[in-house]
């Protein structure tokens, strides 16, 4: 349908623009050229790959080629500074008989999938709260974004000496308040560690998740929550059959896109325990990092990277389908 | 300023005269008289040298590394830039130039860096052997840091070696009147001090300088080591395993329980605070110390890494500089890597430095500044007793991988959380030969 309106549209404007006299249509062999020019542009494939071109630029240039050279160093024993060779998917295996490597696996999808779940369901709890009405609003509201704005090394740095093992202020609270009488190392131990990473995480990202499903919950119409209070529903039946069903779309999108980010973090877990202690806060991001830019070796470090791939691939086809399947 | 335009113009004219070569032949024959005169050659007019190095934790290191090298400018007519970057962007940077071909001239290698990068770097053979016949010999560690299948990759340029930072005042309660000499008596003065809430400080954390430091000092000094001269893995030794024993009771008995949790500057802030009685380190918290903490800077002192059965080592990088292979300026970047490397350049230089950088040459054992201040007399030595990751075999791009792997760190971490000993070692024996493979 929407093709069919816009077809017409786009023809008419085309031939309105040859048929307009323009100051350059004064001289005649630019005229010609002018005439030639809207003549071609009127041909709908040509205005069409015009159009597209330069986001095919791009897409080739920033996506496609990363991509191609990606696989290509992946199924590569390339070294900097050296050339490399095809050895097939050996890479891929000398990782799965990387005990590091499958703690950084593990690691990867415990802290996605904990951390987004976190985010979610704290987000929720705040848009409902931002959605109500109250003094400073806009104030409140704008201010919640902080944590997703400011850059994430220079907050991470700050959680670093939040979680110091000398200085760390939960620490002196703990201990000021009673509650622990030794100084709990909050990045000395791995299970601990990744608590924290996961913490620092949530409390980054939650900011995008509340103000992404506030704007979506101010698209419900009031009427329908009016009108299941009438049919005697309470406030918990109210947002489990009318607010989620409604705000469902925007929800799965942000989630959607909130792993993907936590599924590549890098940064924060570099800053804060670059991977340790003993290995055990590693991700994909880290650990490729290390092997590809420390140790050298880009198609070993390529192949731990790409092991994102196919579950970032299964979220993007999810994605398409579900929003497809919407429209 | 326009003192200095006529002094390096009149150097300039200077040089020519003595080298008899016009602008722009700055070749061999220029070259040598250049070096005996103590300046820099002339290059055609607007020839570039583009440096690229870390930050130092010396500003001032900094700040005269960027005098000396616009000094270099001005007498041989180059445009001199420097751009300093952080050591952990080093690596990337680093990568990328080598692969796009393009960018500095001049790049500070780091530990074993001429090994990992050396497909694109340029010999600098002539330089390194100049100055190696000049002083009599560079430390072993520069030269196996250095020296890749024969050829010179980088001109070593200086060590930044970590000893024991100690509460001399502290030491001296529980007997010590010096730093202790071997692991045994560290670990009985440690066991005192700890018992009085004075702990020493050791990371076992994944950070670059601290852990390392302590992993492979201990596991050499007991005998132990990652591979054999032949590059075999045989880290599953008797040493080894008294040296993770050793460890796992230096932690009970001596050590702060923060020490998993810490990274490179955590000690020096434990130390700065006074909750630490010892730590490994260079001779950053002294610097600090003397500077915002006068008392502590008192009080404290410095002490060799101590003997083990097998002898004394210290865990070291080195530090050097490479010509990239890509430059078109090859010719101009080992002119300045020689004359940087001149006594009068690096003397001042390395004063700058106060003591933070060791010479590459046991000729700066006798440089002045070592006698102005005998707090800094281990750093002085310690280039000695120096080692690489994979000695007593090459520091290969393989040592690299066991090294960002922290798998010698992480046997010692593991240990102190509970693994056996024995297991430790077989568990970093199986990830050795994965890297070694």
């Amino acid at each position: 349908m929407a093709d069919q309106r816009i077809e017409p549209i786009l023809t008419d404007s085309a031939r309105l623009a040859a048929a307009i006299p323009s100051p350059v249509a004064v001289a005649p062999p630019e005229a010609r050229r002018a005439t030639w020019l809207g003549l071609l542009l009127e041909r709908e494939h040509v205005l069409a790959g015009l159009l597209l071109a330069p986001t095919l630029v791009i897409l080739t240039l920033f996506i496609a080629y990363p991509f191609v050279l990606g696989i290509w160093l992946a199924v590569s024993d390339k070294m900097v500074g050296r050339p490399g060779s095809f050895v097939g998917l050996q890479n891929f295996q000398v990782n799965l008989n990387d005990t590091i490597f499958l703690r950084a696996f593990q690691n990867t999808f415990v802290y996605t999938f904990i951390a987004t779940a976190l985010k979610l369901a704290l987000g929720m709890a705040t848009a409902l709260l931002l959605n109500h009405h109250f003094h400073f609003k806009r104030i409140i509201r704008a201010s919640m974004l902080l944590p997703w704005i400011v850059p994430t090394v220079l907050s991470t740095l700050a959680w670093q000496w939040m979680f110091d093992a000398t200085f760390s202020v939960f620490n002196w609270v703990l201990m000021n308040a009673g509650l622990i009488s030794k100084r709990i190392l909050w990045l000395g131990d791995g299970t601990l560690a990744m608590g924290c990473l996961i913490a620092v995480n949530v409390w980054r990202g939650m900011p995008f998740f509340a103000i992404t499903l506030l704007a979506g919950l101010q698209t419900v119409n009031p009427d329908v929550h009016e009108a299941a209070e009438i049919d005697g529903a309470n406030a918990w039946q109210r947002f489990w059959r009318v607010t989620l069903p409604l705000i469902k779309p925007i929800m799965l999108v942000v989630v959607l896109f909130s792993m993907i980010a936590t599924f590549a973090d890098f940064q924060l877990i570099y800053v804060l325990t670059r991977g340790g202690p003993y290995s055990s806060t590693h991700v994909f991001g880290t650990y490729a990092y290390e092997i590809a830019m420390r140790a050298a070796k880009l198609g070993q470090g390529a192949s731990i990277s790409l092991f994102l791939f196919p579950f970032l691939l299964m979220v993007i086809v999810f994605q398409l389908w579900y929003i497809r399947r919407s429209d | 300023m326009g003192e200095s335009d006529s002094t390096a113009s009149v150097n300039r004219r200077a040089f020519l005269r003595v080298a008899g070569v016009a602008t722009g032949a700055a070749v061999a024959g220029g070259i040598p008289a250049m070096v005996a005169a103590q300046k820099a050659p002339s290059f055609p007019k607007g020839t570039k040298l583009n440096i690229l190095e870390w930050v130092s934790f010396v500003p001032a290191s900094d700040v005269e590394f960027k005098r000396l090298a616009a000094e270099f400018g001005k007498v041989a007519g180059v445009d001199v830039t420097v751009d300093l970057i952080n050591m952990n962007d080093l690596n990337p940077r680093i990568a990328s130039a080598i692969e796009t071909r393009s960018g500095p001239d001049v790049i500070m290698m780091i530990s074993n860096w001429p090994h990992l990068y050396a497909g694109g770097l340029a010999d600098v053979d002539d330089v390194a052997e100049e100055i190696a016949k000049r002083d009599g010999a560079f430390y072993e560690i520069h030269k196996k840091m250095s020296v890749v299948d024969g050829r010179w990759k980088a001109v070593p340029l200086c060590n930044v070696n970590a000893t024991w930072s100690y509460r001399e005042d502290w030491f001296k309660e529980e007997g010590a009147s010096k730093f202790p000499d071997t692991w045994d008596e560290l670990r009985k003065v440690g066991t005192a001090l700890k018992k009085k809430g004075r702990p020493i400080g050791q990371a076992f954390g994944h950070s670059l300088g601290d852990p390392n430091s302590w992993a492979y000092a201990v596991t050499w000094g007991f005998g132990g080591t990652e591979i054999d001269d032949k590059g075999k893995v045989v880290i599953n030794s008797k040493g080894t395993i008294e040296a993770l024993k050793y460890t796992v009771a230096f932690w009970k008995d001596c050590l702060d329980e923060g020490g998993l949790a810490w990274d490179d500057s955590s000690n020096n802030r434990a130390f700065l605070a006074g909750t630490i009685s010892a730590t490994i380190n260079g001779a950053s918290i002294y610097f600090v110390a003397k500077r915002q903490f006068p008392e502590i800077a008192k009080a404290m002192n410095h002490g060799h890494m101590p003997r083990g059965p097998a002898g004394r080592f210290y865990y070291s990088g080195g530090q050097g500089r490479a010509v990239m292979q890509y430059s078109k300026n090859q010719q101009v970047a080992k002119e300045f890597l020689r004359w940087f490397m001149d006594r009068p350049q690096y003397d001042k230089w390395m004063t700058a430095n106060d003591g933070y950088t060791v010479g590459p040459t046991p000729h700066w054992e006798k440089h002045v500044l070592w006698e102005k201040d005998p707090k800094l007399v281990p750093f002085k030595e310690s280039s000695k007793y120096a080692r690489w990751a994979g000695y007593p075999g090459q520091p290969s791009r393989k040592a690299s991988e066991a090294l960002v792997k922290y798998i010698l760190v992480d046997m010692y971490a593991q240990a102190i959380k509970g693994m056996k000993p024995e297991d430790a070692a077989k568990w970093a024996e199986s990830e050795l030969k994965k890297a070694y493979a």
